[in-house]
C-alpha cells in the first residue's frame, strides 16, 4: 500500500515540473514584460530598463532557454523570482495569497462534496419522485450556467435578502480592517458565506449527478439483497453498503474536477474582490509579469496532483482490493 | 488493483454494443435503417425535442433578431444612458449608451459559433489521437496517453490565460483553434478505450489480414462504429466550449475588442448586475438556456443512439 502510494507520488512530482516548466516556457513566450516599462513619461533609459528586466531574470534578449534554467534553479530552492513590476518577491506574495485561496477551495470541496453526496443518494433512493426532479433540475441550469451568473444571482439574493429586514452580507472583501475582536471574526465568517455558497453549490451539481448515477447502479445490486436478507435495516444496509460503494466511482472524478473547481475559484475571487492565487493569476497575466504566472501555474499544478494523490488514497480506503495488492 | 499512471483521470467508457439489437421491431417486412430508428427513438423523447426547438429558437433570434431593431451593436445613445426596456431600446441601454439587445444578440451570435466550430474541432482532435493510440498501442499509445496525462494536469483555463496575449490582434479562429487543442482530452481517453476494444474485433482483424493499411481500417472500420459516441460528444462539447469561451473573454483572455461575445457582454454587465439587472439577465439567461438546450439535446440523443446508456434512467 505505501508503495503504491510512494510511486504515484513520484510520478505526480515528475508531472508537477513538467507542466510548471510549460507553463514558464509558454509564459516566456507570449507574455512581454518590457511593456511595462516602456512608454513611460519620462521614459526609462535602456540601461536601467536593460537592468532591471535582467534582475527580474525576464529580459528578452537573453534566449528562453537560458531563462528558464536560471529560474528552475531557483525555483528548486524554492525561489520563484521579483515580480516584474515593484520590488516584491514572487513567493513573498504567493504566502500572502495562497492560504485565501486554500481556505476557499477547502471549504468549497468540503461542502460540495458531501452535500453532493447527500443529495445524490436522496436522489437514487427517491427515483423519479420531486426530490429527485427538483435537485436534477437544479443540478441541469447549475451545470449550464457560467460562474458568473451564479455569482450575480447568489448576490442579488442576498440583496433581496437584505431588503426583506435580513443580516447584512458585503458582498466584496475578505475582511474589514476597522473592526476589532470578536466584531471583526464574526465580520469574516460572515463574508465567508458567498463564495463559499458559490463554489459549493457548483461542488453539490456536479458530485450529485455522478453521486446518483453510481447509486441507481449499487441499488439493484445482489449484495445490498443479501444484506438485507441477513436483517439490516434498510437504512443501514444503504449507508454500511450501498453508499460506500458507489463512493468509488465518485472518488476519481474528485480529481478530474478541482481543476474545474480551481477555475471557478478565480471568478469567485475576482468578483468577491478576494486577493488569492485565482485573483493573482489574472492580475500577472494582464501585467505581462512571467514569474508570477509561472509560480501560480506551479501551485496550482501541486494542487491538482494533491487532489489526485488524495484520491488515490480514498480509493484504497474505499476498495479494500486496491489494498490488498 | 493496482491504477497505472494513466487511470487517475479515467472516465468509464460506454459499451460498444450494437444498438439496433436492443429494440428491433420490423414492420410489414420493411426495414427500418439504423438512422431512422435513431430518428424515431429521439422524437420520442419530449424533453430532447423541446430543448431542440428552443435551441432552434435561439438561433433564429440570434441571426434574425438584430433586424428588428435599428440600433447597431455598436451604436452609442447617449441621450438615454441605463433607462430600462421600452419600445425603442427592447432591452435597455447599458452605462455607455450600448443598445442592449443588439449587443447581446451580437455576443450570443460569435458565441453559438465558437462553440459549434471549437467543438467539431475538439472532437476531432480526440477521434484521431485516441483512435491512433488505442489501435496501434505501444510506444504511440504511452506517448498520447503521456500527452493527456500532462494536459489534464494544469487546467485548460489557466494554459490558454498564459497564451492569450498571443491573441492580440489575431482572428477568433485561433481562439477556437486554442480551445480545441486544450479541451480534446477527456474524450479522447473514451475513444482510447473503445479503440482498444474495437481492434480485437473479427472485422478488424479480416481486414488487417488482408493487408488494408492501417490508418484505412482506423478511417474505414475504427471511427464508423464510434460514430455515435462522437455525434453526442460534439452535441455536449458545444455546451463545454461556450462555457469556456464566457470565462476566456470575460477576462479579456478570449474574444478581443471590437468583437463580441457573451463573455465580453457580460463582462461589461458585471458591476452593474445588482444595481441595473436588465442590463446583465437577458445576456445571463439566454447563455444559461443555451447551454441547458445543448446539453438536454446531448442526454436525448445519446439515449436515442444507445438505449442502454446510463442517462436514460434520469
Amino acid at each position: 500500500m505505501l508503495k503504491f502510494i510512494a510511486r504515484r507520488f513520484v510520478n505526480y512530482l515528475i508531472l508537477v515540473f513538467i507542466a510548471t516548466s510549460l507553463a514558464y516556457i509558454l509564459g516566456s513566450l507570449t507574455l512581454d514584460p518590457r511593456a511595462r516599462y516602456e512608454g513611460r513619461n519620462p521614459p526609462i533609459s535602456e540601461a536601467s530598463l536593460h537592468a532591471s528586466l535582467q534582475e527580474r531574470n525576464a529580459d528578452p534578449s537573453t534566449p528562453v532557454l537560458t531563462r528558464y534554467g536560471h529560474w528552475i534553479g531557483g525555483v528548486v530552492h524554492g525561489d520563484f523570482g521579483k515580480q516584474i513590476v515593484g520590488d516584491e518577491e514572487v513567493s513573498t506574495e504567493i504566502k500572502r495569497r495562497a492560504g485565501v485561496s486554500l481556505r476557499l477551495l477547502l471549504l468549497g470541496t468540503i461542502f460540495g462534496a458531501v452535500g453532493g453526496v447527500l443529495i445524490g443518494v436522496l436522489g437514487a433512493v427517491r427515483q423519479r419522485k420531486p426530490a429527485d426532479v427538483a435537485s436534477t433540475v437544479a443540478s441541469y441550469v447549475l451545470l449550464a450556467s457560467p460562474t458568473v451568473v451564479v455569482i450575480v444571482v447568489v448576490q442579488t439574493i442576498f440583496v433581496w435578502i437584505y431588503h426583506k429586514g435580513g443580516p447584512l452580507i458585503p458582498a466584496t472583501g475578505e475582511y474589514n480592517s476597522n473592526l476589532q475582536g470578536i466584531e471583526f471574526w464574526t465580520d469574516r465568517a460572515k463574508r465567508l458565506i458567498m463564495p463559499t455558497m458559490v463554489l459549493a453549490l457548483f461542488g453539490i451539481s456536479f458530485f450529485s449527478r455522478y453521486q446518483r448515477s453510481a447509486m441507481l447502479d449499487v441499488l439493484g445490486s445482489d449484495f445490498l439483497r443479501t444484506a438485507r436478507a441477513k436483517g439490516l435495516t434498510r437504512q443501514r444496509a444503504l449507508f454500511k453498503h450501498g453508499v460506500r460503494t458507489a463512493l468509488i466511482p465518485i472518488v476519481t472524478f474528485f480529481a478530474y474536477s478541482f481543476g474545474l473547481l480551481l477555475t471557478g475559484a478565480t471568478f469567485t475571487e475576482k468578483l468577491f474582490g478576494w486577493h488569492g492565487m485565482g485573483e493573482y493569476l489574472i492580475n500577472s497575466v494582464q501585467s505581462h509579469d512571467v514569474n508570477a504566472v509561472a509560480a501560480v501555474a506551479c501551485f496550482t499544478a501541486v494542487l491538482v496532483l494533491f487532489s489526485g494523490l488524495l484520491s488515490d488514497i480514498l480509493y484504497a480506503a474505499l476498495d479494500p482490493r486496491v489494498r490488498s495488492k | 488493483m493496482s491504477m497505472s499512471p494513466q487511470e487517475i483521470f479515467e472516465v468509464a467508457s460506454p459499451a460498444v454494443s450494437d444498438p439496433d439489437a436492443t429494440d428491433q421491431h420490423v414492420e410489414a417486412g420493411q426495414p427500418i435503417t439504423r438512422g431512422r430508428l435513431i430518428l424515431r427513438r429521439f422524437l420520442r423523447q419530449k424533453s430532447g425535442i423541446a430543448a431542440l426547438v428552443v435551441l432552434v429558437l435561439i438561433f433564429l433570434l440570434a441571426y434574425f433578431g438584430p433586424y428588428l431593431t435599428h440600433w447597431k451593436f455598436d451604436d452609442f445613445d447617449q441621450t438615454n444612458i441605463l433607462t430600462g426596456p421600452d419600445s425603442n431600446h427592447f432591452l435597455g441601454v447599458d452605462e455607455v449608451g450600448r443598445d442592449v439587445y443588439a449587443r447581446t444578440l451580437k455576443g450570443l451570435q460569435k458565441s453559438l459559433v465558437i462553440g459549434l466550430v471549437a467543438a467539431l474541432v475538439t472532437t476531432s482532435i480526440a477521434a484521431v489521437a485516441g483512435s491512433i493510440a488505442g489501435y496501434f498501442g505501444g510506444f504511440i499509445d504511452i506517448t498520447v496517453v503521456w500527452i493527456i496525462d500532462l494536459l489534464l494536469v494544469l487546467p485548460g483555463f489557466l494554459i490558454l490565460a498564459i497564451l492569450s496575449p498571443a491573441l492580440a490582434g489575431k482572428t477568433w479562429l485561433w481562439l477556437v483553434v486554442l480551445l480545441a487543442v486544450f479541451g480534446w482530452m477527456v474524450t479522447g481517453r473514451v475513444v482510447r478505450g473503445m479503440a482498444m476494444s474495437l481492434r480485437e474485433r473479427d472485422y478488424v482483424h479480416a481486414a488487417k489480414f488482408m493487408g488494408v493499411p492501417a490508418l484505412t481500417i482506423i478511417r474505414r472500420h475504427l471511427l464508423p462504429n464510434m460514430a455515435s459516441l462522437l455525434i453526442v460528444d460534439v452535441t455536449i462539447n458545444v455546451g463545454g466550449t461556450i462555457l469556456a469561451e464566457t470565462g476566456l473573454s470575460f477576462f479579456g483572455f478570449g474574444v478581443q475588442p471590437p468583437d463580441v461575445s457573451m463573455g465580453t457582454v457580460l463582462s461589461d454587465a458585471q458591476p452593474l448586475a445588482t444595481t441595473y439587472p436588465h442590463v446583465f439577465m437577458f445576456g445571463a439567461g439566454l447563455l444559461v438556456l443555451t447551454v441547458l438546450c445543448v446539453s438536454v439535446i446531448g442526454d436525448a440523443l445519446r439515449d436515442a443512439i444507445d438505449p442502454s446508456s446510463g442517462s436514460s434512467r434520469l
